[in-house]
């Protein structure tokens, strides 16, 4: 058994009945509806810039992009400017690729040992479908739930359901980005504990948010489709939270409470957790610079100069010997 | 290597290791055994003091007292933390990194030894374990629930014994989806350690000749010189051509410097042997005049596997000599980590190079306009954009008993992009050329597990284990094609591939791309070869 993941299914189980004895048993609406939640938005917002601009006040000393395709080079030969960029255009283009795609992911190969001689390279796109899977549904549930803190709903987060929700079956209608995320978690999960190097490396911080965000579909699930919630009434304390005109509404089931406590326990996790990869993979000197240091020259802000061994030094020690070579010297 | 393992004991030993699972102890609680044939001997304290570099002293890594400082936890703390607020790299690596483990079966050390802590991520882990214990609030608060431990005896030793098997070679942070470059990390933990000296022979002692003789091998000025003339007296007996290259010339057109490892020992001798006869072929055709320096005659940089100040003051000679010597530009020999300094580093160390000229190929006329900065070029790309032009008479039909297949090194490849230059250049020169598995070539290409220093000759097993992704790559075209040739771009490579060769692929031999180029290039007024620059028939036939 490992102890990493049983601590962190042990948290994050205590976490889900925080709110039901808060709620259900001492009554403290407003602590769970308002205080938390404002805290925990308060926490993000101020832990997430307090990050980037920690990681911000240090300097890229060196241009190190990794470069993965022919440089720019003499003009007959062909430039991979993406994945080798020596234009701002090329840069965006390539970290586009990468925060949308995960190109880099797509390059994942998994290493083979056979019986024989040769070690050889499978075909291994999983993970990077299971991330696409997970973190774009994750972004279509996070677009579908501003329903919850607009008014009028604007029309492209309208569209955006008629189309997860296009699938028809039963009433309510699915919406498919909770289940595909539910079962992208899991999956990521899974393999964290089924491939023995994953789970090698793994930490109760690497198990902790994937049983967060397992907890909070489930909570949704069964929200949505299990303990039919009084939606009218959820809408206007989400509402009250956004206009600074918090309320409480009676007769919103506890379950609202546990999904809204996980949520703001994931984001106020997220600034002080492995989470913030969605701020630092823009700031990735490997990623996000061009490769041109030889064309344009890079500052470092720190030069400092170093003791270095000059000519004529180097001449003094070896003088007699290299005239004596018939080697050219400064002074005779 | 009587004592070492057999090929067959070694793959037999890594497949073991893949097959069964990680110890039952998690990582932190594994304990490191330092193992002969992994390790490289402990730095020459005379090398260390030469260089002014900090605690020489004499040490041995297998015994228990290192002889550190007694404040050493407090430098290493601090050197980490003057690090972070000197590095984005290291402080945004140390926090966004998820253990997806995309990284993990991509090093080939990991694939070469099945050690769970050759995987890029735990080698990075090692260190950042220390970060989050004194750097960050969670690592603080929950301790080794948030992947926190303290700095320790048993750690530091980790630390060297893992960051002198990471070869800096940047594969991981090709598939890693936030482009954490483990070989940034190592470069760090490698400069931490050099803050108590802890550095490794086979880097400070080429170090510290470097700095003093201007090359790692510590040949003194005549001696160059001597030994560069008598690859001149082999060339004669082959062309009947007398080649008389400059030294230290001032006022020549360019500048030229390459590895001395290529001066030193076959079969690099042979690509320096090609550098010449291009260059003769070049002065006798069209008037070019290239120097070579004897001051700066290093175009390798070992410093870099040391600090990026020790890079710096290695890397101050190339500008430094060509002001002196007032060329135009510079012209760089086939290297891997060199280039990578050259491309990644050298301006923004020792720039402007406001003194010389934005390089001109003045045979070509054509403008580098990639090199515009640096005013440093590369010779496969001097070289490939001369044959585009039609400047080299060539005779591939020289190279006809070779089946070439193209190992790209590290750095040019993950570290500048020069991809097609050589292949061009291999294409024009040769009849038989085959590529590699596509998974191990070009930006995934796998190191020669030699590199950052690790050419030692105590640390065999770990280099053959490490080179080992390589070889079965060339084993495969070797069965398949009949490959019996490895050509690469890069001095380190042909100190370290033709023992590992002999180890994997004993039929293969390895070979530099200007000794391809000088065997297909016909010089004015040479007699009718019949050997190659190795003193070979040209053709298997004629042997017989
Ligand atoms: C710019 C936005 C983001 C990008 C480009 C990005 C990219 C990635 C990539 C490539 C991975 C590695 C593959 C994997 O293990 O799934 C990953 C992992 C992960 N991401 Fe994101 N991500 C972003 C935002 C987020 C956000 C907002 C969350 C919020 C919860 C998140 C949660 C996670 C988690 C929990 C993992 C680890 C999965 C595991 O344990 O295996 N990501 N991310
Ligand atoms: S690929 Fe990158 S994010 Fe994934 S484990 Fe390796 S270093 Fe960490
Ligand atoms: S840089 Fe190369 S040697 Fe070092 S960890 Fe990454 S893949 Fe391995």
């Amino acid at each position: 058994m490992n102890l990493n993941y049983l601590f962190s299914l042990l948290a994050v189980t205590v976490l889900f009945l925080v709110p039901w004895v808060g709620v259900d048993i001492l009554g403290k609406k407003e602590l769970f509806g308002l205080i938390i939640p404002y805290f925990a938005v308060l926490i993000f917002i101020g832990g997430f810039i307090h990050r980037i601009i920690h990681w911000a006040q240090s300097p890229v000393p060196f241009r190190i992009p990794t470069t993965c395709g022919q440089g720019q080079s003499l003009s007959w030969i062909k430039q991979n400017k993406i994945d080798n960029p020596s234009t701002t255009m090329g840069v965006i283009l390539r970290m586009i690729l990468e925060i949308v795609c995960f190109r880099s992911l797509f390059r994942n190969i998994r290493l083979e040992y056979r019986e024989g001689k040769h070690i050889s390279y499978e075909w291994e796109k999983w993970l990077w479908l299971g991330a696409l899977a997970f973190h774009w549904s994750f972004f279509v549930i996070i677009i579908r739930h501003m329903r919850f803190f607009t008014e009028p709903v604007p029309f492209f987060i309208k569209a955006l359901e008629d189309l997860d929700g296009f699938l028809q079956i039963g009433l309510p209608g699915i919406f498919i980005s909770g289940f595909v995320l539910l079962a992208a978690v899991l999956y990521l999960f899974f393999r964290r504990i089924y491939i023995h190097q994953v789970r090698y490396i793994s930490l109760a911080s690497d198990y902790f948010p994937l049983f967060l965000i397992m907890a909070i579909a489930i909570s949704g699930i069964i929200m949505r489709y299990f303990t039919k919630v009084d939606i009218i009434s959820v809408k206007e304390m989400t509402m009250g939270l956004v206009t600074f005109h918090p309320v409480v509404k009676e007769g919103v089931h506890t379950i609202v409470y546990v999904h809204l406590f996980l949520v703001c326990v994931l984001i106020a996790y997220f600034p002080f957790s492995k989470l913030m990869h969605s701020g630092g993979i823009f700031m990735s000197p490997t990623r996000n610079l061009a490769n041109t240091t030889r064309v344009k020259r890079h500052i470092n802000p720190w030069n400092y100069p170093v003791p270095v061994h000059t000519y004529e030094a180097y001449e003094s020690e070896f003088r007699e010997k290299m005239k004596e070579a018939g080697l050219p010297v400064e002074k005779e | 290597m009587a004592d070492e393992l057999k090929p067959e004991e070694l793959l037999n030993q890594t497949r073991q290791n893949h097959q069964s699972n990680p110890p039952i102890t998690s990582w932190m609680d594994t304990p490191t055994i330092i193992r002969k044939g992994m390790y490289c001997y402990a730095s020459n304290p005379k090398s260390v003091e030469y260089l002014g570099l900090p605690n020489a002293r004499k040490w041995n890594p297998i015994e228990d007292d290192w002889k550190l400082p007694d404040n050493w936890q407090e430098i290493i703390h601090k050197g980490f933390k003057e690090r972070l607020e000197r590095f984005r790299s290291i402080k945004v690596f140390m926090d966004i990194c998820v253990r997806c483990g995309a990284c993990a079966d991509k090093c080939h050390f990991f694939i070469g030894t099945g050690d769970p802590k050759n995987m890029p991520v735990l080698r990075a882990e090692l260190i950042r374990s220390i970060y989050r214990n004194d750097f960050t609030s969670a690592g603080k608060i929950f301790g080794r629930l948030a992947g926190a431990r303290k700095m320790t005896l048993d750690v530091l030793k980790e630390w060297w014994y893992y960051f002198f098997q990471c070869s800096e070679c940047r594969r991981c942070s090709v598939y890693c989806p936030y482009g954490i470059d483990t070989a940034e990390i190592t470069i760090l933990g490698r400069e931490l350690l050099n803050l108590i000296g802890l550095n490794i022979d086979w880097i400070a002692t080429p170090v510290a000749n470097c700095y003093r003789t201007g090359n790692h091998l510590g040949i003194q000025p005549h001696a160059f010189k001597e030994m560069i003339e008598f690859f001149c007296e082999d060339i004669e007996e082959i062309t009947e051509l007398k080649l008389e290259p400059n030294f230290n010339k001032k006022g020549a057109d360019i500048l030229f410097i390459t590895p001395s490892g290529d001066v030193f020992a076959d079969p690099g001798t042979y690509t320096c042997m090609g550098y010449l006869m291009l260059f003769h072929y070049l002065k006798e055709k069209y008037g070019l005049e290239v120097t070579w320096s004897t001051y700066a005659s290093e175009g390798g940089n070992f410093g870099f596997f040391t600090s990026h100040e020790t890079m710096k003051r290695l890397n101050s000679k190339m500008y430094a000599e060509a002001k002196r010597l007032g060329v135009k530009w510079i012209l760089g020999g086939e290297c891997g980590h060199m280039w990578r300094v050259i491309q990644q580093y050298m301006s923004t160390m020792n720039g402007p190079a406001d003194f010389l000229e934005v390089p001109v190929s003045p045979i070509t006329g054509t403008k580098f306009e990639n090199a515009k900065e640096t005013k440093m070029v590369h010779i496969a790309e001097f070289t490939a954009d001369l044959i585009k032009h039609g400047k080299l008479d060539l005779n591939p039909s020289r190279n006809d008993k070779y089946k070439i297949t193209f190992h790209d090194s590290c750095n040019p490849s993950r570290g500048m992009g020069l991809l097609e230059e050589p292949r061009y250049v291999i294409n024009q020169t040769c009849n038989h050329f085959y590529e590699m598995p596509t998974n191990t070539i070009r930006e995934q290409t796998f190191c020669c597990g030699s590199g950052s220093g690790l050419n030692a000759g105590e640390n065999i097993e770990l280099r053959m284990a490490g080179g080992l992704p390589r070889a079965n790559a060339v084993k495969y075209v070797h069965e398949k094609f009949g490959v019996n040739m490895l050509a690469c771009i890069c001095a380190v490579d042909r100190a370290a591939l033709p023992t590992l060769m002999e180890y994997w692929v004993p039929d293969v031999g390895v070979i530099g791309l200007h000794e391809l180029v000088a065997n297909a290039l016909i010089l004015p007024g040479e007699c009718e070869r019949t050997t190659d620059l190795r003193g070979e028939p040209l053709s298997e036939e004629e042997g017989e």
